[in-house]
């Protein structure tokens, strides 16, 4: 079940490609986290994210896992965004045999998985090849 | 009648159609058909949504990219409307996710409506009454669907999945300002949908002559009448597309030349996107013809029945906009087609064991 308190709490993360900066030491983590691995920092603030990037390295899944069986095979990638936050995602609109390392990708909205019928629909981004 | 004078007019809008496409002599092999079916209503191949999309998404990405031409501020919208047949709840609206993804929230309005193909083009109408009375500065309207037909059903012909946003603002800041919106209504049952059930039922042979027709004819001559204008005062037309013969045919019986119609006539290739239909058009003929002066004709039509007729005047600030965000035509060139079987499988009408 894909709670609906967690995709509420993680709505911004999931909807926008908001991470956190440490207002300290400057370091960018997606997804957030509470503290800043490099300076031990709890003083961090949400910063959007560039919606671009280059695939760094990908993964095809043939037998990928339960509730995402509608989108096998499902592809997923290591992207590097254009500030060089690196971010770990699905790919959509592609096919698999074309996805290539440096492929330049952007993020969009997407259904992450149709698990259940009756359960709250999990959005989030996933990155596509771009479209201009 | 709503004169408007130009106080309102639209600021940004964006599209969203699909890559993957399927054509027509898929289903006229599997179902059938005689291939002149999908001649006859002119139809070549249509949008069919990815498994991981529906109207929020399509919504979504269309508002983004009208978000994209306006270069405003996401919360400086302060009402979000989401007209659709193919809501992915039953109960819990569309438009909040949209809002929330796109940074409109919290301080805004928003909510979902339902007129069938028409819901989309009442939002324009909402928007522009609340930017005109001053209760917001920007009203986000987007026409958005996932149309379903029953599998064989001379509907999986045309039904098809995209949609269309159009930012509404102050006319000064416009790129095109309304003139006036003429609405005409009737209690017409040409098309519907029952609580649960999972595919629309039609009155065959009643969709066109009482419902399309009357509609869109009423409300096009109600609006001339009422503005002073005659159909040669208008650059371009362009009304939903169910298909692509009744918009040239209604074009006909209002006088309108072909000529002013093609600049908008999607659906040949991208099948009737419900809600999105005439807007996606409109978006169409904003970004490859319409030039600063012109005058353009909108009348969205949905089933129900009702239509509105828009007349449109283009301002200089389109030549600014029109090339910040991806157009209807790279989205239309953007394709991979699928064929029904892929297609079953996109719209969910293979069975299969539920996962543990
Ligand atoms: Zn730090």
């Amino acid at each position: 079940m894909t709670y609906p308190a967690r995709i509420w709490r993680e709505r911004h993360s999931r909807y926008r490609l908001v991470g956190v900066r440490c207002k300290k030491c400057g370091a960018i983590y997606y997804p957030p986290r509470p503290v800043c691995e490099k300076c031990k920092s709890r003083e961090l603030e949400e910063v959007e994210l560039p919606r671009r990037g280059k695939i760094i390295s990908y993964t095809i899944l043939h037998n990928p896992p339960v509730g995402y069986r509608d989108q096998a095979p499902l592809v997923f990638a290591l992207v590097e965004l254009e500030n060089g936050v690196r971010v770990f995602a699905p790919l959509t609109d592609v096919d698999p045999h074309s996805v290539e390392i440096g492929m330049d990708v952007e993020a969009v909205l997407r259904r992450i998985n149709r698990k259940e019928e009756y359960g709250v629909i999990p959005y989030a981004l996933k990155f596509r090849p771009l479209i201009r | 009648m709503a004169k408007i004078d130009g106080k309102a007019g639209i600021i940004g809008w964006g599209v969203y159609i699909p890559k993957y496409r399927i054509k027509m002599d898929e289903f006229v092999r599997v179902w059938g058909f005689e291939p002149s079916v999908p001649q006859s209503l002119r139809m070549y191949e249509k949008a069919i949504a990815g498994p991981d999309e529906d109207t929020i998404t399509i919504g979504y990405e269309a508002a983004l990219n009208a978000l994209r031409r306006a270069g405003i501020n996401p919360s400086d919208i302060e009402a979000v409307f989401v007209g659709t047949e193919s809501k992915p709840y039953a109960v819990k609206p569309s438009a909040t996710v949209i809002a929330e993804a796109l940074g409109i929230t919290p301080k805004t309005t928003a909510v979902d409506m339902e007129f069938a193909c028409r819901a989309g083009s009442e939002g324009i109408r909402n928007s522009i009454a609340l930017v005109v009375s001053g209760m917001v500065k920007y009203a986000l309207a987007i026409g958005a669907d996932t149309a379903q037909a029953s599998p064989g059903d001379v509907l999986e012909f045309t039904a098809s999945s995209g949609g269309a946003a159009f930012i509404i603002g102050r006319g000064e800041e416009a790129s095109a300002v309304f003139e006036g919106v003429y609405t005409y209504v009737t209690d017409t049952p040409d098309f519907w949908r029952r609580e649960l059930s999972p595919y629309p039922q039609h009155g065959e042979g009643f969709t066109g002559e009482p419902a399309y027709f009357h509609h869109i004819v009423n409300a096009v001559k109600g609006l001339m009448e009422e503005l002073g204008l005659s159909p040669e005062d208008f650059d371009y037309a362009v009304f939903h597309q169910p298909n692509g013969v009744f918009p040239i045919r209604v074009g006909k019986i209002l006088g309108i030349p072909l000529e002013k119609i093609t600049p908008g006539l999607v659906t040949p290739w991208i099948g009737n996107t419900y809600n999105g239909s005439a807007l996606v058009g409109l978006a169409k003929v904003l970004e490859e013809v319409a030039k600063p002066g012109d005058r353009i004709l909108l009348a969205p039509f949905g089933s129900g029945a009702g239509s509105d007729a828009y007349s449109i005047i283009v301002t200089d600030k389109i030549l600014e906009i029109r090339d910040k965000a991806s157009t209807v035509k790279e989205y239309i060139e953007r394709k991979e087609y699928i064929d029904y079987a892929v297609y079953a499988r996109f719209r969910n009408l293979i069975k299969r064991i539920p996962e543990a």
